[in-house]
């Protein structure tokens, strides 16, 4: 039986979940929870959320997210997928900035408007 | 003289001001002090907002825009760049731009949604030398997401409120190393789930009961003595650790920001630094409300939102009553309200709100013994909402009210944490059982059904380390035998 903490939303259920008996979940008050606690045990998953420059903008860093969450694993290396991306404003929500990132297909996109100054 | 005034265009002024003009108030103005609305959401740039209101997951400029479109479509005015000097008790606003220089405004009624500041280092004392590369959690969390500065490359985090988590992981991300967070406490100040996605995700140490001793280094920070605490919060000899750090990041608590309501007379109380409040959110004084960071630090925006909605509404039914000429009053009178205080018991540390209405009418009515106060009362008195924090951590249960020392409602929880806010909803035929009985007290406590009262609160001597594993992951408790 692995215990983990749901992260799912901050009400933090505290899970049981059993990898012998198909990853059964217990302990989540949400359908979320057993979700979570199955992928969690099989294939843990990830959404960032980071920042990429922006010239033209009133602040010089644009907002940005996966489109879905990625592999734990990933983290790292989808974070250098923003190292050189600078965007111009201005810019809408939800623009893609990094296209199937590390061949997840998942995109970057941002997450706030930007007018030009 | 406008309808309404907003201090603060965060997400409690946003949220009010957008209720405010749904129930009815046309002539309303926000003043924000920043560039922009939307106000410590714009450098929330994790997710996991509006999982409550919106159902689904958004970071926080995305919750911002969601309020700032909705606004967009209506004709409420927003002041940006300006700055609230003064309130007044007959709600006079001394504001100033420097579009607009010095203005004098006046409102039928006022929100304060000015939120919080962050506690710093000045507030909790640390010795040692003054160098550059100590911030406050949240101020650092600007830098980096908005201006685009990485604070420093060696970072120790003292506290382990959520921004101070979330940082933890930012400045990973960014490719800085945090060495670890340091908690004073036996438990962590943020949600569940930050230490584990935050602090586990990413191996990062916390340390419960140690705190930072000494800060070292000049003109920069070199590095912190950490130390463990006793019971009484005193670093224990003997134990101090050196960690070589360039940056310190404070996360040790939010002030709610109330020096304009203080100096409009406002009452504070002094247990959530924000002010006093009526089930309707209404200060003590008259037509002056508040909600969000102002009345007491919540964990979830959604929370403010919803506090905010109730706030806007409750100006709104003031307001309408303010402008109806017959005097056909909606809201009796002070001297026909009975006030009902919420007193904390053992193991809650603070209630919001903290005062609750009831017409005397109907007091007079109850000592006349009605048979079904469901019924008749049902459109007169409402189930009151009420929110508060715990002072220590307990195992399996309960929540106790009482009148008079008699327990009248209970609710079941399976574990409460200082760091989480709970919510309770008092029924109507509680109240109307306090009417009856004729007091003016109602008391909410907690009680640990395990141990039969406190605290399942030995882990002073407890540290907690986030360890990752492969596949399962969990805060595993190292006990220290000493």
């Amino acid at each position: 039986m692995t215990e983990l903490i749901c992260i799912v939303c901050p009400r933090g259920c505290h899970l049981q979940v059993d990898p012998e008996n198909g990853c059964r979940v217990r302990g989540n008050q949400c359908p979320r929870g057993e979700t979570y606690g199955r992928d969690e045990l099989i294939n843990p998953t990830r959404m960032i959320t980071s920042t990429v420059r922006i010239k033209g903008a009133m602040y010089p860093r644009c907002p940005v997210k996966t489109s879905a969450p990625i592999p734990k694993h990933l983290i790292s290396e989808a974070m250098k997928a923003l190292d050189g991306i600078t965007l111009n404003a201005p810019v809408k929500c939800g623009q893609v900035v990094v296209e199937n990132v590390c061949g997840t297909g998942v995109s970057f996109i941002t997450t706030r408007d930007m007018q030009q100054l | 003289m406008h309808d309404l005034i907003v201090i603060g265009g965060g997400p409690a002024g946003l949220a009010a001001a957008l209720s405010a003009w749904e129930n009815g108030i046309r002539d309303i103005v926000i003043v924000e002090r920043d560039k922009e609305l939307g106000g410590i959401l714009n450098q929330c740039i994790h997710n996991g907002f509006g999982l409550h209101y919106f159902k689904e997951e958004l970071t926080g400029p995305e919750y911002a825009s969601r309020f700032i479109d909705m606004l967009n479509d209506t004709s409420v005015k927003v002041k940006l760049d300006t700055m609230v000097l003064e309130l007044t008790p007959d709600k006079e606003l001394h504001i100033v731009s420097s579009a607009s220089g010095y203005e004098i405004l006046k409102a039928k009624a006022v929100i304060l949604a000015m939120g919080c500041r962050e506690r710093t280092r000045g507030a909790i004392g640390i010795p040692g030398t003054r160098p550059s590369g100590i911030f406050t959690a949240g101020a650092a969390q600007r830098y980096v997401n908005m201006e685009g500065y990485l604070v420093g490359k060696k970072v120790v985090i003292l506290g382990s409120g959520d921004i101070g988590l979330i940082m933890a992981r930012r400045l990973t991300l960014e490719g800085a190393e945090v060495l670890a967070c340091v908690e004073i406490m036996p438990y962590p100040g943020g949600l569940t789930r930050n230490i584990v996605q935050c602090l586990q995700d990413f191996n990062i140490p916390l340390y419960l009961s140690h705190t930072i001793t000494k800060i070292h280094g000049s003109p920069r920070v070199e590095g912190v003595t950490i130390a463990k605490v006793d019971g009484q919060r005193k670093p224990v000899p003997g134990t101090e650790q050196y960690l070589e750090c360039d940056t310190v990041l404070l996360s040790v608590g939010l002030i709610p920001e109330n020096e304009l309501s203080r100096k409009a007379g406002i009452e504070i109380d002094r247990r959530t630094g924000g002010p006093v409040v009526y089930e309707n959110l209404e200060t003590s004084v008259e037509g002056i409300f508040a909600c969000g960071n102002v009345v007491h630090v919540h964990d979830l925006v959604d929370y403010v939102t919803n506090e905010s909605l109730k706030a806007g509404k409750s100006a709104a039914e003031y307001i309408l009553n303010f402008n109806d000429p017959t005097g056909n009053s909606v809201s009796p009178e002070h001297s026909d309200i009975s006030d009902i205080r919420l007193v904390n018991g053992v193991g809650v540390s603070y209630t919001v709100p903290q005062l609750i209405r009831i017409p005397k009418n109907l007091m007079v009515n109850s000592s006349l013994s009605i048979s079904d106060p469901d019924i008749e009362l049902s459109d007169q008195l409402q189930d009151v909402e009420v929110f508060f924090r715990v002072n220590r951590k307990f195992g399996r249960s309960r929540i106790g009210v009482s009148l008079a020392g008699n327990e009248l409602a209970r609710f079941r929880r399976e574990r409460l944490a200082p760091g989480e806010m709970e919510k309770i909803r008092l029924p109507k035929s509680l109240l109307m059982k306090c009417l009856q009985l004729g007091l003016s007290e109602i008391e909410i406590y907690a009680v640990d059904e395990m141990t039969g009262q406190a605290s399942a609160d030995n882990a002073n001597e407890t540290k907690i380390t986030a360890v990752s594993q492969d596949s399962a992951r969990r805060i595993q408790i190292i006990r220290q035998d000493r």
